[in-house]
């Protein structure tokens, strides 16, 4: 049997990828693909403590997590499109409205 | 009933400032002189209720009118009622009575102004806020009424107000008026702290005993000494520092000449006959606190007695005929207080009376001749007028004899009784009376002399009126620029029609029988005014004793309502009434040499001025002292420099400024470092919550490793 550890290593290195290619990224839509990485490590850990600790809570909170990752995939990529629409790029450097 | 005396008014004020300028002027005229008339209907009819009224347990008859209470916040209580006991009563009977005759003559004065309805407005308002001074059951609510007609006298003296000069005039007397109310708020403060009450008559607590009024509380206690500033004396000199404002002594009496700026019918009703008389209002009902201090007492009488004479010369010399008789009123307002300040108050009253008589029919007078003369003012443009206006002329004749003291007119009972009590007065250091007298004889002799010439260079001698004028330089009426001042080119003067005539003959009856109501004992008279008025006013200490007349009540035993301190007083006083007796002869004496000084101030008038009218008066008296002068020069310049210099430019720009714009700039640098972070990278915040998140948890780790 898989060691709890394992699945806690790979988790922690797809959590890694995640921040560092929310933090390099340019493009919106990669970087958008990171933070769904981040969500999904998270997702790994989740399961396999559940499993390992035989308690199904665990898995449960998993799908409230999918949900909301998928409402929060629609409103997100709802957000890109009209943000190309007005900009014509999806560039996140270049969406600096804030900027003083 | 009380409350529609002066919601009549108040009703009146609203429908024409609401709907005035629709209505026309007939309409306007109407609603306002019917709104006073109702007023003054229910007045005589409450004072006719109050002669009926059985006294109270202190021997004062009263009539109370209860709207609601006003402030209620602890131990203070300020209700909304009205108090009608003798001495409101005889103010409510000549406001109402002096206001009617004075709105009918508007209408006719006022004609053809395009603010007609606006005048009526506010003179209505005006009559609602004097009756609610004189009626109000509390000081607080007095003070509501000094201010509101405070205020209408503001409006009204700058009712002109496209004339500078009017706004001026207006802003002064609200200005220096405010310096009066500042002592009269005070010693309002200083009576509730002292005796827990602000009200004139005795009230129900919150624990159901009864309040005792202030003015009870303060018969009974000590009469404190010459010169010791005890808390009496304090509240007295504050409550006449309110009075000198209002009433234009000096030194606050520098705003009631110029308020001749404002409409004739104004000068009549508020600057001569009823608001300027407040002052006297507020002394005789505190009289009872003011008897308690012969400082207060000393220092009201040589006020009284400097301004009389002071103002009196003053109008020596004044060309425009509302300016003489202004500088008469502020004159006669001080012998009013000349009266209260040697403890003759119902005298002081008295001559409010007959005074708000004769000066409102001289002012309407002065009004009629200058209408008829097509605003002209200056009396050295008069002359022969008798001939043109001859009701005008009859009437104003006896106003000029009432005011200079002929036999058994009004103004020679009230005033004779004044230079008597004066004279005889035991309320002020030996010898102080009779050089008061001295003061008051002067002034009696210098007010026939100043009419006499007001008179005589108005209607008779030669016309001077049909010399070239240049131009209207004088106008009253800057926007008076009616059909009717079409013939103001041939300058021939004109009778004022009936509705101005009609008021000025009712006046001059009034001047001429209104004195016999207080006929003195010495003259076989019963003197009903002052037996009337006794109970309410409190009787002055002869100088030195310093125990209370009253001894019975003191604040411990409020529970025993049939001995009282007015009552005691009362008593007394009627014992050193009999015992007075004997020296008439001393009083008839007086008389008769008062009578002379003013049939001798007519002779000299007639005189000097017959053969010589336009004869130049001295240029001290003509510039009025300087006093203006000096004022600006020693009180206005160096608060003008202290706000300017000082004020502005130290305290306000650079240190007031300064903090505020310190902080503000404070603010902005910490956030021009704080700016940077704030990059608008996306990227770069998910790197600092990605650092947060790395400093939380390496310090929990740190924690739980440790």
């Amino acid at each position: 049997m898989v060691p709890l550890s394992w699945y806690l290593a790979l988790s922690a290195v797809l959590f890694t990828i995640g921040v560092v290619g929310v933090i390099i990224q340019r493009n919106i839509i990669s970087l958008f693909m990171c933070i769904e990485l981040m969500l999904n490590a998270v997702n790994l850990t989740l399961v396999a403590f559940s499993r390992f600790l035989g308690d199904v809570t665990g898995q449960l909170f998993v799908f409230i997590v999918m949900t909301v990752a998928a409402a929060e995939a629609a409103v997100g990529l709802a957000i890109i499109i009209s943000l190309f629409r007005s900009r014509e790029t999806i560039n996140v450097d270049e969406a600096d409205l804030l900027r003083l | 009933m009380l409350k529609w005396i002066t919601l009549a008014p108040l009703i009146g004020a609203l429908i024409n400032g609401l709907f005035g300028k629709r209505l026309g002027e007939k309409v306007v005229g109407a609603i306002a002189c019917l709104s006073v008339a109702v007023s003054a209907v229910l007045a005589f009819a409450s004072f006719n209720q109050l002669t009926h009224a059985s006294a109270g347990a202190d021997g004062v008859r009263r009539v109370t009118d209860y709207f609601f209470t006003w402030i209620s916040v602890g131990a203070f209580r300020a209700d909304f009622a009205y108090l009608l006991d003798p001495l409101s009563g005889i103010y409510i009977l000549f406001i109402t009575g002096v206001g009617l005759l004075i709105h009918i003559y508007a209408t006719g004065y006022m004609h053809g102004d395009p603010g007609y309805y606006r005048f009526f407005t506010y003179l209505n308002l005006f009559m609602f806020m004097m009756l609610t001074l004189v009626l109000a059951d509390n000081l607080l609510l007095l003070f509501v009424g000094w201010e509101g007609v405070g205020l209408c006298s503001y409006l009204l003296i700058g009712y002109y107000i496209r004339k500078k000069e009017a706004g001026d005039a207006a802003k002064k007397a609200f200005i220096v008026n405010r310096i009066g109310d500042f002592g009269y708020m005070i010693a309002m403060f200083l009576v509730f702290t002292t005796f827990g009450t602000i009200s004139f008559v005795d009230k129900p607590g919150a624990g159901g005993e009864i309040v005792r009024s202030f003015l009870v509380t303060a018969a009974a206690m000590p009469v404190e000494g010459l010169w010791v500033f005890g808390t009496m004396t304090a509240i007295a000199l504050l409550l006449f520092v309110g009075a000198t404002g209002k009433s234009a002594q000096i030194p606050l009496f520098v705003w009631l000449p110029d308020a001749m700026a404002g409409p004739t019918p104004v000068s009549a009703l508020i600057h001569a006959a009823t608001m300027v008389t407040a002052g006297v209002y507020l002394t005789a009902r505190c009289s009872w606190v003011v008897t308690k201090s012969p400082t207060a007492m000393l220092v009201i009488a040589v006020i009284g007695a400097a301004t009389a004479i002071f103002a009196a010369t003053i109008g020596l010399a004044q060309n425009d005929i509302k300016k003489v008789l202004a500088y008469s009123t502020v004159s006669q307002l001080g012998y009013m207080f000349l009266a209260c300040g040697v403890g003759a108050f119902t005298a002081g009253i008295f001559h409010v009376m007959t005074h708000a008589f004769f000066k409102a029919l001289l002012f309407l007078g002065s009004g009629s001749v200058i209408h008829g003369m097509h605003e002209e003012q200056d009396i050295r443009k008069m002359g022969g007028l008798r001939k043109y206006m001859p009701i005008t002329f009859a009437t104003m004749f006896v106003g000029w004899l009432a005011i200079s003291g002929f036999p058994l007119l009004s103004g020679f009972f009230s005033k004779d009784e004044i230079l008597w009590r004066t004279f005889s007065t035991e309320a002020l250091p030996p010898g102080v009376g009779n050089a008061l007298w001295g003061l008051a004889a002067l002034t009696a002799l210098l007010t026939a002399i100043y009419m006499t010439r007001m008179m005589w260079l108005t209607f008779f001698g030669q016309e001077r009126f049909g010399q070239a004028r240049p131009g209207h330089s004088n106008d009253a009426h800057a926007e008076h620029t009616d059909a009717d001042h079409a013939h103001a080119a041939l300058g021939k003067p004109h009778e004022s029609p009936a509705v101005m005539w009609i008021p000025l003959a009712i006046l001059a009856v009034l001047s001429l029988i209104g004195g016999l109501v207080g006929v003195p004992a010495a003259m076989g008279g019963s003197n009903h005014f002052e037996h009337f008025l006794q109970p309410v006013i409190a009787e002055a200490q002869p100088f030195g004793h310093t125990t209370p007349v009253a001894h019975s009540v003191t604040r411990g035993e409020v529970g025993t309502p049939t001995i009282d301190g007015r009552e005691a007083a009362a008593s007394e006083s009627h014992v050193a009434k009999s015992e007075e007796h004997h020296d008439t002869s001393t009083e008839l004496g007086l008389t008769v040499l008062s009578v002379i000084l003013g049939l001798l101030g007519i002779g000299i008038g007639i005189a000097v001025f017959s053969k010589k009218p336009l004869r130049k008066m001295p240029k001290t008296l003509e510039e009025k002292y300087y006093v203006d002068e000096i004022y600006e020069d020693a009180v206005i310049q160096p608060i003008e420099h202290l706000s300017r210099d000082g004020l502005w430019k130290v305290v306000d720009v650079k240190i007031i400024d300064g903090f505020v714009n310190g902080v503000a700039r404070m603010f902005g640098d910490i956030s021009g470092v704080l700016r940077y972070t704030q990059s608008g990278f996306a990227r770069s915040y998910a790197a600092v919550i990605l650092l947060g998140a790395i400093i939380v948890i390496g310090y929990f780790s740190y924690i739980a490793l440790r």
